[in-house]
Formats: C-alpha cells, structure tokens, sequence
C-alpha cells in the first residue's frame, strides 16, 4: 500500500510544475493588463506605466518572472496581491473555509439523495420512479444556476421567508474565526441561535451546488448498478437463492461503488474549484468568487498563486479518491 | 493577530450586552475594499468602507453638493497670487483607539504633514510600507509636481506652498486620497515592525471607529462617541457585502439590509411600487459619450463631427439606452456642476441637414468605426445598444458604421492610441464636482497627449487657455464665466458627441431617514437614522 501511495505522489510532481505553467501563462494570455485597469478612463502616461510595470517586477522578460516565481514557491511566497497588496496564501485561508465547507454539505447532500435514487431506479428499470428521476436527473444536470438560485432566493427567502437571502450567519453574531467553518465556529462561540442561524444560511446554498452533482451522482450511480447487475456474479448470487437484498446490497452496490466514487470524488473537486455562481449569488466569502473578480482585475500574483492552491487541494481530494478506490476494490492496489 | 481579535470582540461583546437596544444599520454593498488605507486606492467602493467611514480630511464636501466646506480645517486663507494656502486646524479632535493603540494626542500638524508626505516622498518610510504600493489618486492628480512645500507654522496651523495657483486645490484635498491619518499610530506600527496593519486596522478621525473585517463577507463598524462633528445617530455600523444586485434587492426586501447601492435599471419599477421600500434619485455628477478621433480625416474637420452630431437621434438612444435613468447631455459637464452654461443649445436631430453638411464637406461614401465597451459602468449601462442605434441613425445618412468591441483593459489601452480609427464611447465620473475634473482631464491638449484621458485627441489651443486661466483663478464668478465660454467652443468644434448623464438610484427601506446622496457617489452614513 504504502508503494501504492508513493507512486501516486510521484505523479503530483510533473503536474505541479505543469499547474505552475498553465497558471502563470494563462492569465498573461489574456488581453489587457493590471496596470491598464487600475488607470481606468483616466488613462496613464507611458512614463508612469514603466514605473508601475517596474515596481511590479513586469518589466523583466517573461521567462524570469516565471522562474522568480518559482523560486519564490518553493520558499514559501505565493506573492502578493496586485489589488488589496495582501499575501496570496493568507486571503486563500481566510476565504478556503468557507468554500469547503459549503462544498461538503453540497457533495454530502447530493451523495445521500442521489446514491440510493439511482440505486431504486436502476432496480425498477423503466419504472415510473426511474422515468420521473432521469428526467429530474436530466434537468438538474443542465441547470442554469444563476436563474435556480435567484429562484429559489425569490421564493424561499422572498415569498415564504423562510430562510435567509444571503451571507453565512445572521449579523446578530459575531465571534472570532477560529477553525473558519461557520458550523463549527458558531457551536463554539456558545452564543444562543448562531448554530440554527448558520445551518439556516446553509440551506438554500448547498442545495444549489448540489444540484449539478446529484444529477451526476444519480445518473452514474444508475447506470453503474444496471451495469454490474447484469454481471455473472450477480446472476450466481439470485441463483444460490440470495435474498435481493443481499444480491443488491453486498455482491452488487459494492461493484458498483467503484465509479461512483470517482465521479464524487471528482465532483468535490469540480465544486472547491468552481462554486463561482453560487458564491456570487449567496454573497458566500469563498475562493470562486475571488478568483473571478482577481481574473477581470488581471490579478496576476492571485490568479497564478489561486489557480495553483486551488489545483494542489483538487490533486490531493482525487489522490484520496485513488487510496479509497485501493481500498474497495484490492485489485487497483496490486497494479 | 488572533490574540488581538479576540480581545476586540469581547470589548464589543461587553458593549452589546451594555446597550441592548442599540440601533445597528446594515448597508448591503457591492464590493470587497481593496484595503482600509484610502491613499494608495481608486475604488469608490474602497472609499464608502474607508474614508467617508472612518476618516476625515482637511476640507469636505458638504452632504449633498460639491461644495468644500472645512473639516478638520476649521479655516484657510489664501495668499494674494493663490500660491500659498494656510490651514488653522480644529483643537480636540481625537483619534479612534483600539485594544492595541490610545492616541496620547489630539489631533495636530503633524498628522497632516504626514498624510500628504508619505504620498509625496519617496524617501518617507512610509511612502512604499507596503511592497508593490503605489498612490494613484496623488500621482495622477500631479500632486507631487503640485506641492512645492508643506510647513507647520505650529501645532495647529499648517501651510502649503503650490508651485502654481491652482484653484480646483481645495476640492483635490476634500478627496479622498488625502484623508488625514494618524502619525502617532503610524510611529507606533513602524515601532512594533507592524507597519501593514495601516492597511488592515485603520485608525481615523471619523465618525466610525473600525471593528472589523471579515474578508469578502462583513465589515463592522462602531460609532465614535467622541466624533468632533455632529455625531452618528446609529450605534452600530455593518456593510453586508453583496456583489449581486438583484440579491441586493432581495436582501433591503427581507429586511436584511437597510439601503443598497446600484439597483439594476430594470428592478427601479418595481422599488418604486413596494410599499415598504422608498427610491432617493439624484443626477449623477457623470458624462456618456462619443469621442472623435479629431486628428483623423475626414472627422479633423469640426463640420464633420457636426453634422454627425445632428444625425443622431439622442432622445430615442437616451430613452433605449438608459430606460429612464438618463438625460441627453449638450455640455460636456453635467447639469448639476457649477458653470453649466445652460444657455447653449444642443444640435438638433435634422438627418437631412446633416446629410447636406457632410456632402458639402466633401464627405460621400463615409465608412467608420463606432467602438462599444464591453462593460457597463454608471455613465453607460449598454454601450452595445448605443453603438447599434449610432449605427442605425448614421446609416440614414449615408454613413456605414461597424461596431468594434474589445475586451475592458485592451479596450482602454487601444482607445488611448493616436492613430486610432473610428469614434469610441466611453465616459467619466467626477472625482471632485470642480468642472476643471471633467474639462481638463478629458479636454485639454495636456490630456491629448500621451496616456491622457482626451480619446478625441482634440487640442484647441483657445479652449485649452480658457481652462489653464481659470484653473489660476481663485475667483469663482471670473472662473465661472470662463468655463462658460469654453463650452461654447466645446459645441461649436463638438470633438465628442455627448451623449447623456444618467441618474444614481438609492433604495432603502421606509424607515430610514436622514441619508443625503452626494452627486459624487459616495455613501456616508453619519446623518442616517433609523426610526421606530
């Protein structure tokens, strides 16, 4: 196992330092430059222009600014922000927290519902709980989640009042961040109502990010489960007279887990990365909404250092996913 | 660092519980500040959160207007030949404190010194505290070039000394870049080797005390009972930060906020219909338009952009374009701004005699570039449906338009470039509400040179004598009246097709009072209340 493992990390290195690359290119790629934008209509004199791009380090040619980055890396400097001229790494822990936290109900409520609604569906195949679920499954997938979650603000929050429009917790509270989790620090504040206020504020988030992986959970659940279904082993197990239950809960979803947790370990990191609508929407202080604002701003030190944390945390939850994969099924591990 | 928060919250636990009826005012604002020192920022949004909170300056403007009125200068006078300024300070006015700094002084020159040096000279300590910091505002206003000296006569008086008479220098130093910062504390920090929490816990003379800041999420503030000024009538201070204006909406709906910036145009109706709400509208202090390039044939010939301007049908675009919240624009400033000459009259929509014009200047087969930006922004929420409805009215008259568009940055470098083809739209919101703001800036020859904001590169050499004559007068009517007559020869060599000035909307709900909208757009919250 332990090889296993060391393996796989190796594989991390060639794809750091391919992130790395990605990263730092893609955003010079881009028409348009920091110093330009921060001028707005105002303009800036060529002589100014030098001075700033000179204070910034974007002067120097290309490839070393790429390799000074690196080696700021690997001391540890993500750099700064060309905007708020804050440390990189310290606004993504500030703002991480949120995103995860919000990403784990999202992909816990999606894996609850949709693991057994692809399960029940694919046993009564053709059914119309199977019927209802697929269309619904299909729907969710295409989804356009500004509209769901402007929708569902407008009703719920809007019409019934029911929950909260936006925001993490009620302003009534305030204590300090101590793990960033919202759940986690309101318990520990000991203030009355600032637990029930965060998993109020929770609600209508969670459920507009789980939308698109429920969908996907479902639909791959489904299909994985008709698939091993059909498998020999599955056909010797009714034959020894198994119960159903134990044909389908032991010989068969066991099989079938195999894809389906890739498909959810890859969903979360879909969601750490890209919860950009829903955290625009839920004003939620994640790291989507400031990598979007850090692209439209050319913030070239966040966009790199962002992209780059962002893909290293992404790469860790699909190893996990690989380790799980060695785990339920030993065949992977031997390979 | 977390020491230091956790000391802050239970001193403002222990307040919560002292006052249980405290009256706390949510502002849901559009934006992250940049940070909470205003000096190195450009952002209005960064200035709701920092100076117009917790800061004060030497002058302000008056709630409402763009009228300087004394601040943390109780008076000024003005040498003869308006080179030398000399301000007598207000006595007792006292620093904000926090868990980690007590200001052992009132207010005094020193910290006016130092808010305008750090800015100015490279060679204060303070000037680069941060790496990477640059000072916007005070480089691109030419301060630097500006400020020959600055002396503290004594504690409380301080004198500035300008290289050259310049008028508009009262309203630069009610803006926001020059906010008065304490000197104590910046000694301290730099003490303490601290010195980038300048930018993270702000400590001011205004009348909100900082408390803190939860990144992309919360900002709260605390009134400052010992405010100079007439003090806040809300406790509690809370910018709620909502970058979606329909969730914005939403929000001042449910009674999670109080007010909100920059409604989207098409939710203004139905504001206007919600019991529970009421609409403050104001015209912005703010300028659309259509920028020539007058150095380029045929459009160097001011008959041409004339003719142009008569084809263009600027009601129907007004009414297209900003669905109600705008006014056809005939100045180049707007009709709020001192010097508006009113007296001018704006071309009038005649195709055929525009068409005339342009065959009698020898223009036929015409093919241009009209540019659209890709953003909306105050002056101009659709600069697509303009370009169209440009491209419409001048193909009436013989004129064929293609309408270019670039990505926001790339936008604004290529519109800069001399030999650029075609006209661009763009526009411009004052910073100050002194005309010298729009016409220098987007007018004069200095401005038409390289990186200047002038995109119709025109430099008339009469206009441009008009506005440096006013801009050494201290005389108001005499400024006045020459800023009159430069607006003549503004409409009458019409390097721009101005195009409207549209209205700033603040909703909120019924209950507040007190909140005055100031035509620069700024939000400051010292006069609202909240009633039962």
């Amino acid at each position: 196992m332990l090889r296993f493992i060391f393996s796989k990390l190796l594989y991390l290195i060639p794809t750091f330092i391919g992130i790395t690359l990605i990263s730092f290119s893609f955003i010079r790629l881009l028409p348009g430059d920091p110093v330009l934008l921060m001028a707005g209509e105002r303009g800036v004199s060529a002589e100014r222009y030098a001075q700033i791009s000179a204070q910034l380090g974007y002067d120097k040619p290309i490839w070393q600014q790429y390799l000074t980055y690196l080696g700021n890396l690997f001391q540890g400097d993500f750099g700064n922000s060309i905007v708020t001229k804050k440390p990189v790494l310290t606004e993504f822990l500030q703002l991480f927290p949120a995103t995860v936290e919000l990403s784990l109900v999202a992909i816990i409520i999606a894996t609850v519902i949709g693991v057994p609604v692809g399960v029940i569906a694919a046993i009564k195949r053709g059914s119309w709980f199977d019927q209802i679920s697929m269309t619904g499954a299909l729907v969710g997938f295409s989804m356009p989640i500004f509209w769901w979650g402007l929708l569902l603000i407008i009703f719920f929050s809007g019409t019934l009042g029911w929950t909260p429009v936006s925001g993490r917790i009620s302003l009534m509270y305030y204590f300090p961040q101590v793990t960033g989790f919202m759940l986690i620090d309101s318990l520990l504040s000991g203030q009355a109502g600032a637990f029930k206020s965060a998993v109020s504020h929770l609600i209508l988030p969670s459920i507009v990010l789980a939308t698109i992986p429920l969908a996907v959970i479902a639909r791959q659940t489904r299909s994985a489960m008709l698939e091993v279904m059909g498998e020999d082993y599955v056909r010797t197990a009714k034959a020894k007279g198994l119960s159903p239950a134990r044909v389908i809960g032991v010989h068969a979803l066991r099989n079938a887990m195999i894809p389906v947790i890739t498909t959810i370990g890859l969903q979360i990191g879909v969601l750490m990365a890209g919860a950009i609508l829903t955290e625009t929407i839920f004003s939620w202080p994640g790291i989507g909404k400031w990598m979007i604002d850090s692209i439209s701003r050319r913030d070239y030190p966040v966009v790199q250092s962002g992209l780059l944390l962002t893909a290293g945390i992404v790469m860790i939850v699909n190893l996990l996913v690989d380790l799980t994969y060695g785990l339920i099924n030993p065949r992977i591990r031997r390979q | 660092m977390k020491i230091r928060h956790l000391a802050a919250v239970s001193a403002l636990a222990v307040m919560a519980a002292g006052a249980a009826s405290a009256k706390t005012f949510v502002y849901c604002s559009e934006g992250s500040p940049e940070g909470f020192d205003p000096a190195p920022y450009t952002a209005g949004t960064t200035f709701d959160a920092t100076a117009h909170a917790i800061f004060n300056r030497l002058a302000q403007f008056k709630p409402g207007t763009t009228e300087v009125e004394p601040a943390l200068a109780e008076s000024w006078d003005v040498s003869e030949d308006g080179l030398e300024y000399t301000f007598h300070l207000r006595k007792g006015v006292k620093f904000h404190s926090n868990d980690k700094f007590t200001p052992t002084r009132d207010f005094n020159a020193d910290d006016v010194i130092f808010s305008f040096d750090r800015q100015g000279n490279t060679e204060n300590p303070w000037h680069n505290y941060i790496s990477g910091i640059t000072y916007e505002y005070y480089s691109s206003m030419e301060m630097a070039k500006l400020i020959k000296s600055i002396e503290k006569v004594d504690d409380y008086t301080v004198k500035f000394t300008l290289n050259q008479p310049e008028a508009p220098f009262l309203a630069n130093i009610a803006m926001p870049f020059v906010s008065i910062v304490s000197k104590e504390y910046a000694d301290a920090l730099e003490a303490a080797g601290t010195m980038e929490e300048m930018n993270n816990t702000p400590i001011g003379t205004g009348p909100f005390k900082f408390v803190a800041y939860q990144k992309d999420a919360v900002i709260r503030y605390q009134k400052n009972a010992d405010y100079w000024g007439e003090a806040p009538k809300i406790d509690d201070l809370v910018f709620a930060i909502t970058p979606d204006a329909s969730v914005r909406l939403q929000k001042l709906k449910a009674g999670e906020c109080h007010l909100m910036p920059y409604p989207a145009p098409a939710d203004i109706e139905a504001i206007r219909n919600d019991p529970n709400l009421k609409l403050d509208e104001q015209a912005g202090l703010n300028v659309g338009y259509l920028a020539y390039n007058t150095t380029v044939a045929p459009f160097d010939k001011p008959e041409v952009r004339r003719a142009l301007n008569m084809a263009m049908d600027k009601k129907a675009l007004v009414d297209a374009v900003y669905q109600g919240s705008g006014v056809v624009a005939k100045n180049p400033i707007p009709p709020t701004m001192w010097s508006y000459n009113d007296a001018i009259e704006d071309d009038k929509y005649d195709p055929e005699a525009a068409k005339k014009m342009l065959e009698d200047a020898g223009v036929k087969d015409l093919a241009m570039e009209v540019w659209a930006m890709p953003v909306q922004r105050p002056y101009m929420p659709n600069a697509r449906r303009a370009a169209e409805m440009i491209q419409s009215d001048f193909a009436k008259v013989g004129v064929k338009v293609d309408i270019v568009s670039y990505e926001w940055g790339e936008y604004l470098k290529k519109s800069m470039e001399p030999g650029r083809k075609g006209a661009v739209i763009l526009g411009w919101t004052g910073d100050n509400g002194d005309p010298d703001n729009f016409l220098s800036v987007l007018l004069s020859c200095a401005a038409a040179k390289d990186g200047g904001a002038n995109r119709a590169f025109w430099c008339n050499e009469e206009f441009s004598d008009l506005l440096a004559k006013a801009k050494a007068s201290t005389d108001q009517a005499e400024r006045t009246k020459l800023y009159e007559e430069s607006q003549v020869i503004f409409k009458d060599q019409a390097p721009w097709a101005t195009l409207a000035h549209s209205t700033q909307y603040v909703p909120m709900a019924k209950n507040v009072t007190g909140f005055v909208q100031s035509p620069l757009g700024d939000y400051a919250f010292d006069t609202v209340d909240i009633t039962e």
